[in-house]
């Protein structure tokens, strides 16, 4: 395994001037209402107006998610290579210099480890700025080098995926990687280590793809592009135009794809609840409990509460379903 | 191998020198790339049903996901070979217009790859060895495919592939198109007919996106490095099947019979070893795909 590096990130790391600079103008890009950069940064790059989700960089989504102080970088010295010295309208390395210099990131993809709401985790961030989020060789090492601090550490994984897909310019290698996250993924399971990804917009092709689908929960931001094609590549198979809202969170949370959509004000929360969940299945420490049919019968034992519990819960999820929408359903 | 371009001539030169390079070397072989690619496509070439038609008399074809439907983009079924019954999957193009429709054109739905996925299990449950024929110019971009979970069904057959203890063969003998094509390639042994393509993105959508111009899609073909050889030599496949004189489409017979030796030889080296290091061998190979810069090579 590398060295580790240690990265100190406060939760104080701005983050207005990294964003995309026409989404921190004085006005909404969305909804165009009036709103500062200062109360964007305050409200996690969430328009405070009209809840559009502005994209995150990685270093600012490990300060979101990460308790301060606990960031350690793995696998944090891996760099980009050309191995088909591949040049289009401009040379790759010259594309891969200039994205390291304006993210200031040495690849797409920020991996550590670190606590989450006092939990131990393995937390893999993307960034959509290096190069569209492409997963190529050092993207794919990261995260299976990641994978292998999860088992090591014996501590879950969590992703925060944004990438348009695999990396065209190392070509057939960057398709590899998909094949490779995908058998590091084997591997964790193999430990029983838990697996949440969070997709952000836009996540498509060979990430969604691969590792982000294979996920035990998956949740994703409001509003977040989820698609295998690109929209305009459907546009052209189906010579239609796609009805809006099409591809995004909230269409694949209908189409049984993914299980939650997540405010970004809840995801660290719920986040640190579901690993709670998914680690909590076995105990050893307590005695099974038994119901006893006296206690049930006057209702005062805890199955009888659970029994209670149960339908007062299916009386108040009837009025999510029938009278709220989707983004409504997620518990708050 | 080319370091970052930092400050300083020396390494202005020497990446000038790169782009020279690579300049003259696509002057060069530009064509070669482009003319596989469109050998590769053409709709003469042995198909998947073709291959098994010369190879497996006895093949049975076995339809169905059990959830949705039946792809015709895929097929699938049992056949003896080599004195035992193997499991044959592939993707299935069409020789003409009609076929092509019917079929998709090679490209299948989330539906085709839950096919694939239960045949590779059956395949398992009855301890069967695995051939995949790969050939498509990718998953289905399509609305209904997009909301069945294109994504997801493609990413759980490589799951399922990764997890098999019984051996596993793909050879592309046409488009291996992205993720589409990769689904069926997560194998112990990948093998490439000397004529086939395989590629991270047809070179049509390389170049609309890279270049901005659909139209230099031979440019892109030549700088993807989507031939075998290629392919061979950046260690992504094992074995490069040579094609007939004048090409795979002149000879379908001969060809199927040169493909049949190469797989029924690499099923022979993967079943004389143990299940569990099969399993390990395959993920180690596919652990180590890639190439990160030269300050890592002791990784």
């Amino acid at each position: 395994m590398n060295e580790q590096v240690t990265v100190q990130i406060t939760s104080k790391e701005p983050a207005a001037p990294e964003g995309p600079p026409e989404t921190l103008g004085p006005r909404c890009s969305e909804c165009h209402a009036p709103v500062t950069a200062e109360q964007l940064e305050a409200a996690l790059s969430v328009c405070p107006h009209c809840g559009h989700h502005f994209p995150l960089n990685a270093a600012v989504r490990v300060a979101q998610l990460a308790d301060p102080g606990t960031w350690r970088e793995v696998a944090g010295d891996l760099q980009p290579s050309d191995p088909l010295d591949f040049y289009d309208s401009r040379a790759y390395v010259d594309r891969l210099a200039e994205a390291q210099l304006e993210t200031g990131l040495s690849e797409a993809m920020l991996t550590g480890l670190c606590r989450l709401g006092g939990r131990r985790v393995a937390l893999g961030v993307m960034d959509f700025r290096f190069l569209g989020g492409s997963m190529g060789s050092v993207v794919g090492e990261r995260f299976c080098q990641l994978v292998g601090a999860a088992i090591d550490e014996a501590v879950p994984l969590v992703v925060v995926t944004a990438s348009g897909g695999a990396r065209m310019q190392e070509g057939i290698l960057s398709l590899m990687q998909m094949a490779k996250t995908v058998v590091a993924l084997d591997m964790l399971a193999d430990h029983s280590l838990p697996f949440i990804s969070v997709l952000t917009h836009p996540t498509t092709g060979g990430v969604l793809a691969s590792f982000a689908t294979l996920a035990d929960v998956m949740l994703a931001e409001p509003g977040a592009l989820l698609l295998f094609a690109g929209p305009r590549v459907i546009e052209q198979t189906t010579r239609e135009k796609l009805p809006p809202g099409f591809g995004r969170s909230e269409s694949s949370l209908a189409h049984g794809q993914i299980d939650l959509v997540v405010q970004r004000r809840d995801l660290k929360r719920q986040v640190a609840q579901l690993l709670a969940l998914l680690e909590g299945g076995v105990r050893c420490d307590i005695e099974p409990v038994r119901p006893d049919p006296e206690v049930v019968s006057r209702g005062g034992g805890p199955l009888a509460q659970a029994v209670t519990r149960a339908k007062k819960l299916a009386l108040s999820s009837r009025g999510w379903l029938f009278g709220r929408d989707q983004q409504d359903r997620d518990p708050t | 191998m080319p370091s970052l371009p930092g400050v300083g001539y020396s390494e202005e030169i020497n990446k000038i020198e790169i782009q020279l390079e690579s300049l003259k070397g696509r002057k060069d072989s530009t064509g070669l790339a482009w003319k596989t690619v469109q050998l590769a496509r053409r709709q003469d070439r042995p198909l998947a049903l073709d291959y098994i038609k010369h190879t497996f008399p006895d093949f049975a074809e076995l339809h169905g996901d059990r959830l949705r439907g039946d792809d015709p983009a895929i097929v699938g079924g049992m056949a003896t070979f080599d004195g035992r019954t193997i499991m044959i999957v592939g993707q299935q193009k069409g020789h003409d217009l009609k076929e092509r429709q019917f079929r998709n054109f090679g490209m299948p739905r989330p539906e085709g790859y839950r096919k694939v996925q239960r045949l590779a299990l059956l395949a398992q449950k009855f301890q069967m060895p695995v051939l995949t024929l790969v050939d498509t110019p990718g998953a289905f971009p399509g609305a209904d495919a997009e909301e069945g979970g294109q994504a997801g069904s493609i990413s759980r057959t490589l799951q399922v592939f990764a997890g098999l203890s019984v051996p596993t063969v793909a050879v592309v003998i046409g488009e291996g198109g992205s993720g589409g094509a990769l689904a069926l390639a997560l194998c112990d042994r990948v093998y490439m007919l000397e004529n086939a393509i395989y590629s991270v993105s047809s070179p049509e959508a390389c170049s609309a996106i890279l270049w901005r111009d659909a139209g230099q899609a031979p440019q892109a073909a030549e700088a993807l490095c989507l031939t075998a050889v290629d392919l061979y030599r950046l260690g992504v496949i094992d074995l490069v099947i040579p094609e007939p004189r004048m090409g795979a489409h002149k000879h379908h017979r001969a060809t199927a019979k040169v493909v049949a030796r190469r797989v029924e030889a690499g099923l022979r080296e993967i079943e004389a070893v143990s299940p569990e290091e099969r399993l390990r061998a395959r993920r180690r190979k596919f652990l180590a795909m890639g190439m990160l810069a030269p300050a890592d090579a002791g990784l």
